[in-house]
């Protein structure tokens, strides 16, 4: 463990003007920043003093060149002083709880000899802050001199009433100097409150506001010295104002510019008033608005950083691949490097590399000998070819077989990056197997995704060995595979598996291309044959599949189709744990090839008749639907005689609304079973049935009856005075009227039902921007929480420190990629 | 009211003797600034009348692991 010093405590406290000023390495007083040379005026914003940023020159205040000399502070000593606006409201609080003649708390002197004076409590003091201000607020008098108090008036961000009576800063200040040193330590300040205001500010040293020279040689200054400019000018000319002895009215017109500007400096979102603008109309970025929020330093430059051996583009699929690879197009794999040590296995290939130089795939970019590093350029790369020796490092272009970090954002889950292995292709996209859109959550809408490139035989061997595709098959959230094939992958499989398929050997053939050997000699296949040529030969399991149950007997599919719970569920799941990731990878690569082949063979389509159902199926629903409305009527009509049952702990209107809702959801499961029952052999229907897209309540909802829209879990009743809709009579408690919707989506809904379905799609898009909002918020403080903690060898979780926090993994050790435990809770 | 250790939902808590606090200590290749703390005045130990420097060894019941074990050190407070 690594030597720690403990550190006793940390003080935050405020600089009086004095401190300010003993830390300024120069006092700047004028508004100008260069002579008409260029060169920074003394006691202007851009004095040598405050620090370099020009190479070559040297520090005035400490003689260091620029990365030497960090910068210094400076001064501006403002003419009136002005409220410090991070802490206007402890102001307003010090002005109501002390007195306006003599200053001291507006508490009894009985009650203040109660607390011990040496140690207070925090408890203590913030009593005292509460109690203190009661007086003024009454205006009472004051218990130590007696004199009337005046009810104080805070007007943000920065203006302060006495009854009517505008105050000054100066009579603030004025107030705050009386205030003893005792009575601060009964309110548990450790500062002077006349530090709240300012008579003077710091100047940042120019280190931290740099000037940039534009291509056309203009100078553009950075936004903090443009808002001392402000304040430098205004400073100056209210103290001419002063000097030449100006109207009062200017003068506190000008002083409160003085206060504007220089609240603006510390920050420039302050409610209430204008921000301040560049000239250009952009607002200005001061001191808060660098460190706050998202784009500021913690969040921007602090929490994340920018990162070489990236890249990022749009993904494709590519269902050639394996699982573990990418594709990486050429004109990437030409810019990412890897480092590779010259040995005498490997010097002539990479002698080789270095020859194609930087512009020719498997290329070059640079060579690190002893004596430094050397970047290869056309010219010099035969010259540089001769020379590589062992123990030199080439760092060589990205090639096949190179261990990468792939992620999409949001990274979410630690399988939102894995690790894959790279196969350099054509064309301009990076391209992955679609077995692992799902952990990525991917789809090829023009989605990105992020590539790195470990630098290190370390880290190699790390996230290859932990991050690899075939290793997360298994999710770590619910023990189940994560990858594995998916809609057209099983509706292919569940097609190929049907009990009546018979292939001939050059169908099996044509099929198996390049993926499973068929045995010799056999002239025709079952589908079910083929399937079980991926399995291991001593691999048995019974399992309940999504259509039928599935029989697997020593590697052989003896019955059952292979659905959604084959490629993507329980068999794989046993696949994984009783033969491992290269047996589970090696699955999932062919079944998924084996089954889009298969698809492809037979041929799948939907079209606008899938939804048909025959007149008879129709006739069912709709009776169905009329029962339902009239037993709602009836409902409706004994609710407003007072005959309803009322549920216990319900009120009536709750009563009518759960069984009224309960009739309507009745509806729709109703029509479900007539629309599976009554529907053909449809294409919709086989992907519902095999898992791979859609469910029984898309096929109900396009076929038979869309159902009752809710908002709120609630059925529809807000809306205009006594109805939904205009198109209603007040008071109408139809189904109709109150969100059911009767229409499917084949038929078309009418106008009205249309406009109940949109509030419930508006509620359910509302949802899940709020939803995803939150949850981000909520990752960002469990991610900034548990950062450091670690899982040791020995299975406990320990802190950064070596502080135990579990003294086994989540109280159990499990980890639920490797254990079974998950079933049954 | 009764005593709060005998509540099904207070996971059962004893105070650890020297060789036991050792042998943990030992197991885990840690001093006890590296344990969890408690505050001697915690509800759930305050009638064990514990000890600075005392490590409290706590039995809770769990859907996985039958019993799970954990310790803190004793604390001022
Ligand atoms: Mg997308
Ligand atoms: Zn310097
Ligand atoms: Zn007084």
């Amino acid at each position: 463990m690594a030597v720690r010093k403990k550190i006793d405590k940390i003080e935050f406290r405020l600089f009086s003007s004095k401190m300010i000023q003993k830390l300024s390495a120069a006092k700047i007083y004028t508004p100008n920043t260069y002579d008409e040379d260029g060169y920074p005026i003394e006691g202007g914003l851009m004095d040598p003093r405050l620090g370099v940023i020009d190479p070559g020159i040297k520090c005035k205040t400490c003689g260091g060149r620029l990365g030497e000399c960090q910068g210094h502070f400076g001064h501006v000593e403002l003419t009136r002083p002005v409220i410090h606006v991070g802490y206007a409201r402890e102001v307003y609080l010090l002005l109501k709880m002390t007195c306006r003649v003599c200053g001291r708390i507006l508490i009894q002197k009985e009650e203040l000899d109660s607390y011990k004076l040496e140690n207070i409590t925090p408890t203590e003091s913030n009593a005292i802050w509460e109690n203190a201000q009661k007086v003024s607020e009454s205006e009472g008098k004051c218990p130590h001199c007696g004199e009337k108090q005046v009810k104080i008036k805070f007007v943000r961000p920065y203006s302060y009433y006495e009854g009517e009576n505008n105050l000054l800063v100066t009579d603030i200040r004025e107030r705050f100097e009386k205030i003893n040193d005792e009575d601060l330590r009964y309110l548990g300040l450790k500062v002077r409150p006349d530090w709240l205001i300012l008579s003077s500010i710091p100047v940042l040293p120019i280190t931290t506001r740099p000037s940039i020279t534009l291509e056309s040689s203009d100078r553009s200054e950075d936004d903090l010295t443009h808002k001392l400019v402000d304040i430098l000018r205004i400073n100056q000319r209210l103290e001419e104002n002063i000097n030449s002895g100006a109207p009062q009215l200017i003068i506190e017109d000008l002083w409160d510019l003085l206060q504007y500007h220089v609240a603006t400096y510390f920050d420039n979102g302050i409610t209430g008033i204008p921000p301040a603008r560049h000239r250009s109309g952009r607002p200005l970025k001061t001191i808060a608005q660098r460190l706050k929020s998202k784009e500021g330093r913690f969040r921007k430059n602090l929490s994340g950083k920018r990162v070489n051996f990236s890249a990022r583009t749009v993904i494709s699929p590519d269902p050639n691949l394996s699982i573990n690879e990418v594709a990486v197009p050429e004109i990437i794999a030409m810019e990412l490097t890897v480092p590779e040590e010259v040995n005498d296995r490997n010097i002539e290939e990479l002698r080789l590399y270095v020859l194609n130089g930087p512009h020719v795939h498997p290329g070059a970019h640079n060579v690190i000998t002893p004596i430094g590093r050397k970047r290869i350029m056309e010219e010099n790369k035969e010259e540089i070819a001769k020379t590589v020796t062992e123990g030199d490092i080439v760092e060589r272009h990205l090639k096949d077989g190179d261990v990468v970090i792939f992620n999409r954002q949001p990274s979410l889950h630690r399988i939102s990056m894995m690790c894959h292995r790279v196969r350099v292709l054509p064309e301009k996209t990076l391209r992955l197997n679609t077995a692992v859109c799902a952990p990525y959550n991917a789809d090829f809408d023009g989605d990105e995704m992020n590539l790195h490139v470990p630098q290190s035989e370390e880290a190699i061997a790390e996230a290859d060995i932990l991050m690899k595709v075939q290793e997360c098959i298994i999710s770590p959230r619910y023990g189940k595979p994560i990858i594995g094939g998916r809609q057209d992958h099983v509706t292919g499989m569940t097609l190929l598996t049907r009990d009546e398929v018979e292939l001939s050997r050059a169908e099996a053939l044509d099929i198996t291309r390049n993926t499973v050997e068929l045995p010799k000699g056999k002239k025709r296949f079952t589908g079910k044959e083929i399937f079980s040529l991926m399995l291991p030969k001593d691999f048995s399991l019974e399992y309940k599949g999504k259509q039928s149950r599935v029989k697997i007997d020593k590697g052989k599919l003896v019955s059952g189709v292979i659905d959604k719970e084959g490629l993507g569920g329980i068999l794989l799941e046993k696949l994984f744990t009783r033969y491992g990731s290269d047996v589970s990878r090696e699955f999932i690569d062919k079944s998924t090839l084996l089954s889009i082949r298969a698809i492809m063979k037979y041929g799948f389509s939907v079209g606008i008749d899938d939804s048909d159902l025959s007149e008879e199926a129709l006739k069912k629903i709709r009776d169905i639907t009329k029962k339902a409305k009239a037993k709602v009527d009836e409902l409706v009509q004994s609710y407003h005689k007072g005959e309803l049952r009322i549920i216990p702990g319900k009120s009536m209107e709750e009563t009518l609304e759960d069984m009224v809702m309960a009739e309507l959801s009745h509806v729709r499961n109703a029509a479900g079973e007539i629309a599976e029952e009554y529907s053909r052999h449809t294409s919709s229907l086989i992907m519902s049935r095999s898992g791979a897209r859609g469910s029984l309540l898309n096929l109900t909802q396009m076929a038979g009856i869309v159902g009752q829209q809710a908002v709120r879990g609630k059925r529809i009743k807000r809306g205009y005075n006594a109805r939904t809709l205009p198109h209603f009579k007040k008071g109408d408690v139809s189904s109709e009227a109150n969100g059911f919707v009767a229409s499917s989506f084949k038929m078309g809904l009418t106008p009205t039902e249309y406009f109940f379905h949109s509030m419930g799609g508006r509620e359910s898009l509302v949802d899940t921007a709020i939803r995803t909002a939150r949850s981000g918020y909520m990752q960002r403080r469990l991610i900034n929480a548990l950062q450091d903690l670690v899982v040791y060898p020995d299975g406990t979780v320990r802190g950064d420190t070596g502080v135990i926090v579990q003294f086994n993994y989540g109280e159990d050790g499990i980890d639920p990629t490797n254990e079974c435990y998950i079933e049954g809770f | 009211m009764g005593s709060k250790l005998k509540n099904a939902l207070v996971p059962k808590h004893e105070i650890l003797d020297e060789k036991k606090s050792e042998k943990i200590l030992k197991f885990y290749n840690i001093t006890p600034n590296e344990l969890p703390r408690m505050l001697k005045s915690d509800p759930a130990i305050r009638e064990l009348n514990p000890k600075v420097g005392d490590i409290v060894g706590i039995t809770r019941i769990s859907p996985t692991a039958g019993n799970a074990f954990y310790y803190r050190l004793v604390i001022e407070g």
